[in-house]
């Protein structure tokens, strides 16, 4: 623990983030990698899920958005599969018209340095010995802080339940040595669960894969450790540009900037102070000169 | 990607109702216009309303022992009211907007530097029973030293309180509020010190309020020029403090803090009921000041658009610099 002193923890890249947090033999991180270039949109994850986590019902609405009326994710939503429709060509060859339908399946990323966890008040949120980051139910009290602190938008409040809740990356599960419902779910790895070291190498040398097949834009979105995040816990390979699947294109943990904040904070209350004791030495005792 | 293929693609544009734009629409691409982050919950009345009375409270207590210490004590004696009622309301609006009500004492479980509401919970406890302390005793004539201890650690707490709820809106992810976090504490700290000015204007003879009147100015002309640096280094998004409903409250502000400061400056000294209207429009302008912010950050997270093109520009400039 000793070793904290004198690193910056908010923000950057942050290999032991278990350990950091206190896990005398944490094991390994694990993570997803999210390959969408073979996602079917299925929605098995979603529904496993569901299933798994006893997740209530999110809303039955017709959007016209292809095939997603789920929509998001949110507090009653913790895989969500994105269909976006294109009027491009597929493959590498095509020439003139045809349709491109990208699918992914959302998930919250379980920063390296989350922001939902670093704002939360009662220490509801934690870090996994997994290096997983999970909602405690039985200590959030609803202040929703992490609500807004997530530049994903993943964690959501529960109006009639009035607690937070988001993906707990199946804690109970990993706990007993399996691994995430929607892993386990998925018929067509595109959901790969595992150490996240591991996982990274995989991905890179499936985007590798994916270059020399002529599948240009192929790339990794929040697998570098050195990102505005340190780095997601589930991380994915997309075809577009991330808001496109609606994700963050440059996403920052908030609190990276927080000594900031409370040095321009800590001027401000001066000011006030300062502002104060000046006016009334200019004013004088009452009764006094003036 | 080629320009045609990304005007092609889903466009995040929802344009509302009567609001004009002010500069060319962004190019931009979203999720079916859906946001990419999530609104903040809290409610309007419970949020910003404890951001305007976290303020005048806290910029009270310092008004209220400057008072005391220069011998105005009905100004200081009104302060002290006026500081306990504003961190009582604060207090009961804060539990109010929780989720879970009765969970409010899970606050004190941790004390967590990474957490601006984790350290404002303490903040609070030490401020509420000093401001609390200072009222009382003032009102009951008892313990003289130890009302003057509680004025004073009132007033040394308090411009911790009026300035500390920006540090808790700009750590979010909320663009209006994040990319403001250098401007938005003098923007509430000046807001905080003519909403108090203008409780003492309303509250206390015009004999002792000599230093509110000049501290209203000054409150005024801080907010006011904070307000306009953040809008600059805001850019686009700067749109959502100045359209809308948070464009109309930001408006009221600078009018009612103009009107309130000048009547402060010009009138307040000679005719009670000019202090009276001069402190109300201050304390008004207060209000529709913390409003604004609030719901221009609401505004800034529900459209995609603010969260996109910064990040996506941001970015574009570094691959250009590494080019």
């Amino acid at each position: 623990m000793g070793s904290l002193i004198g690193r910056n923890l908010l923000a950057g890249s942050e290999p032991g983030v278990a350990a950091d947090a206190g896990y005398a033999d944490a094991p390994e991180r694990v993570g997803f990698f999210t390959d969408t270039s073979v996602c079917i949109g299925c929605k098995a994850c979603e529904v496993a899920c569901k299933e798994w986590n006893a997740v209530p019902e999110d809303g039955l609405e017709f959007t016209g958005m292809s095939y997603d009326n789920t929509q998001g994710l949110g507090s009653d939503t913790w895989r969500h599969v994105a269909f976006i429709e294109q009027d491009r060509p597929v493959g590498t060859d095509a020439a003139g018209g045809g349709l491109r339908w990208l699918m992914s399946s959302d998930v919250c990323k379980h920063c390296t340095h989350a922001a939902c966890l670093d704002v939360c008040p009662t220490g509801s949120l934690f870090r996994t010995e997994f290096g997983t980051v999970v909602v405690q139910q039985d200590i959030c009290n609803g202040c929703g802080y992490c609500v807004p602190a997530c530049p994903y938008g993943v964690i959501d409040q529960r109006k009639e339940d009035g607690r937070v809740w988001k993906c707990t990356l199946c804690y109970d599960r990993l706990g007993a040595g399996q691994e995430p419902a929607c892993a386990k779910a998925c018929p067509t790895d595109s959901i790969q669960f595992g150490p996240l070291e591991e996982l990274r190498e995989r991905a890179a040398a499936r985007v590798d894969q994916l270059h020399d097949l002529g599948v240009d834009e192929a790339r990794l979105y929040g697998a570098d450790p050195e990102d505005g995040v340190g780095g997601d816990g589930a991380f994915f390979l997309l075809l577009d540009e991330p808001e496109v699947y609606g994700l963050p294109p440059d996403p920052v943990v908030t609190t990276r900037d927080l000594p900031s904040m409370w040095r321009h904070a800590g001027a401000a209350a001066l000011t006030l102070l300062g502002g104060a004791v000046a006016v009334f030495a200019a004013h004088g005792r009452r009764g006094g000169r003036r | 990607m080629s320009p045609p293929e990304r005007e092609e693609r889903a466009r995040g544009r929802r344009r509302r109702r009567g609001e004009q734009a002010m500069v060319p629409e962004a190019e931009f691409s979203s999720y079916y216009g859906r946001p990419v982050l999530k609104p903040p919950r809290w409610k309007a009345p419970d949020i910003a309303g404890y951001f305007f009375l976290g303020g005048l409270a806290g910029a009270g207590s310092v008004l209220a022992a400057g008072s005391q210490l220069t011998g105005r004590p009905a100004a200081a004696r009104a302060l002290k009211i006026s500081s306990l009622a504003a961190i009582g309301g604060s207090t009961a609006a804060l539990i109010h907007d929780l989720g879970r009500p009765a969970r409010f004492h899970h606050m004190l479980r941790v004390l967590k530097p990474t957490s601006p509401m984790s350290l404002g919970s303490w903040l609070l406890m030490a401020y509420g029973p000093a401001a609390g302390g200072a009222a009382v005793l003032d009102v009951a004539r008892l313990f003289p030293r130890l009302g003057a201890a509680a004025t004073a650690g009132a007033a040394v707490l308090g411009p911790a309180v009026a300035s500390y709820t920006a540090v808790l809106a700009a750590d979010t992810a909320v663009p209006a509020w994040h990319g403001a976090y250098r401007e938005l504490p003098f923007v509430f700290a000046g807001s905080a010190a003519a909403a108090a000015s203008g409780m003492a204007l309303l509250t206390a003879p015009p004999a002792e309020t000599g230093p509110a009147r000049t501290a209203a100015v000054a409150g005024a002309v801080l907010e006011g020029a904070a307000s306009r640096l953040m809008r600059r280094r805001l850019g686009m998004v700067a749109e959502v403090y100045e359209g809308g409903r948070a464009g109309g409250l930001t408006r009221a502000a600078e009018i009612l803090a103009v009107a309130g400061a000048a009547g402060a400056a010009l009138l307040a000294g000679r005719n009670r009921a000019a202090a009276a209207l001069s402190g109300a429009a201050l304390l008004a302008a207060s209000a529709c000041t913390r409003f604004g912010v609030f719901y221009a950050g609401v505004r800034s997270a529900e459209d995609p658009k603010y969260t996109v093109v910064p990040q996506r520009e941001r970015l574009d400039a570094r691959a250009g610099a590494a080019s």
